[in-house]
């Protein structure tokens, strides 16, 4: 947890910095992903994005599954994502460079997506919603969105809290 | 005695007749709806039954069930099952995009009194009828003449990656559903939007029930009820994530003479997935 207190404050501390704009803006997802007290368990499928009011606008940042799998039969349950699927997943040639990971199983987990990469400083002004939706083999889904409001001018903190798929979700907006 | 004969008779005439009784409903009903990955596979199960989607009653035959696929070209049913309830069968979509999944029928139905007041009916159970054959087969002053032409249709649909709508394009003929709302897009809380189509003109108060699935754990049917606007539109709202039955009839009097009816039978499974 020491790491994770580190990380709060440096956006912080960007802030009171004359040259934080020469700093890339980036955006970090803190999640945990529970512990199950369950005889099978296999790792969440998890996908995380950026949703405009408009929802064709709509920005991938990660896309957790078995895309290893002789195949492609990993492919099979992405269908299970069910609002990922629907919003982004179907219309998409699979595999996704640049967002696509293994699974994680339970514990927490720290990403860094960067503005060079998703270009989150071209996205047009307005309310969007930050989505994290993860599934699990003989178990359960959970959805999860964060408002925010972009450009992303200041450091902010956001956060929710899952219920049984997911733990503690922070988004941290480092600009 | 009278469960037996009703049974062979819902079973050799499921097929041949345009309408079943309004009891007994037939549906083809697909394991999932959403498919992701290259080349998936799904199986369907198909039956006549009176609780929806539990096969019960009598199989629904496989002979005339047809695929249409996104881009066309033929999709076979593979692993054709016929058993004591229900028939099944597979279909692996190697085109990313909508499938529909169907049977279809129509025909001519004259019925009468005869001199002995006795019913009479053409064409004979099992046969088709061919409206060159109208004039021998049926008496010029057949008393209570009625005649009718039906159409029948059974469908159901299903999408690898991407919705597509190509299988949407009407064959004019018969009661046809034309999605307004993707039938594979359909989610809880939402509100989906139908055309029917009579011959491919709107078909214009038409009669649309709809049930959820799993009948047998509840103890009221819960059918919404709708009819079709002045366009042949309807729209339902889905109360929660299920499988679901759709049930329209139609019946006019601007038919082709001999017919003086036209009747209309179209019927649906779609799936509804939780938000």
């Amino acid at each position: 947890m020491r790491k994770t207190g580190i990380k709060k404050l440096l956006p912080l501390l960007l802030c009171t910095l004359p040259m934080a704009s020469v700093q890339a803006l980036t955006l970090e997802v803190q999640m945990e992903l529970p512990q199950m007290k369950v005889a099978e368990y296999h790792a969440p499928y998890v996908a995380m994005w950026l949703q405009g009011q408009d929802k064709r606008q709509l920005t991938n940042l990660a896309l957790w599954y078995d895309h290893e799998m002789k195949n492609d039969e990993g492919q099979q349950w992405l269908k299970d994502i069910r609002q990922w699927w629907r919003r982004s997943g179907r219309s998409l040639s699979l595999p996704v460079d640049g967002i696509t990971g293994a699974t994680r199983t339970a514990g927490h987990h720290t990403l860094q997506f960067d503005d060079k990469q998703f270009a989150f400083s071209s996205l047009p002004a307005g309310e969007y919603q930050f989505f994290i939706e993860a599934v699990r083999e003989v178990g359960g889904r959970e959805l999860l969105s964060i408002p925010v409001t972009l450009p992303f001018e200041k450091a902010q903190t956001f956060k929710a809290s899952g219920n049984n798929e997911l733990g503690q979700v922070q988004l941290v907006v480092m600009p | 005695m009278k469960f037996t004969l009703s049974t062979l008779l819902l079973t050799s005439l499921a097929l041949t007749l345009p309408f079943t009784s309004q009891a007994h409903r037939a549906w083809i009903v697909p394991a999932a709806t959403v498919l992701s990955a290259e080349d998936p596979w799904v199986t369907f199960d198909a039956a006549v039954s009176n609780d929806i989607f539990h096969a019960d009653h009598a199989p629904y035959r496989l002979n005339m069930v047809e695929v249409l696929a996104p881009q066309g070209g033929e999709v076979k049913l593979q692993n054709e099952s016929t058993g004591k309830y229900r028939s099944t069968f597979d279909l692996q979509l190697s085109q990313q995009g909508t499938y529909k999944v169907f049977s279809a029928s129509s025909g001519l139905r004259a019925r009468w009194v005869d001199a002995e007041g006795k019913r009479q009916g053409w064409p004979k159970r099992g046969q088709q009828a061919d409206v060159n054959d109208f004039a021998t087969a049926v008496p010029k002053d057949a008393k209570d003449l009625s005649v009718s032409q039906g159409s029948r249709r059974i469908e159901t649909f299903v999408t690898a990656g991407s919705p597509t709508t190509e299988v949407f394009a009407p064959t004019n003929q018969g009661l046809e559903l034309v999605p307004v709302t993707h039938p594979n897009d359909l989610f809880a809380g939402e509100t989906a939007q139908f055309k029917l189509l009579i011959d491919g003109e709107a078909a214009v108060a038409a009669k649309v029930m709809v049930l959820a699935g799993g009948m047998r754990y509840r103890n009221s049917q819960d059918e919404i009820e709708t009819t079709t606007d002045d366009q042949g539109l309807f729209t339902i709202s889905w109360p929660k994530a299920g499988m679901y039955w759709l049930s329209a009839s139609y019946k006019d009097n601007k038919a082709n003479a001999p017919a003086t009816e036209r009747t209309g039978s179209y019927t649906a499974s779609f799936e509804v997935l939780p938000q």
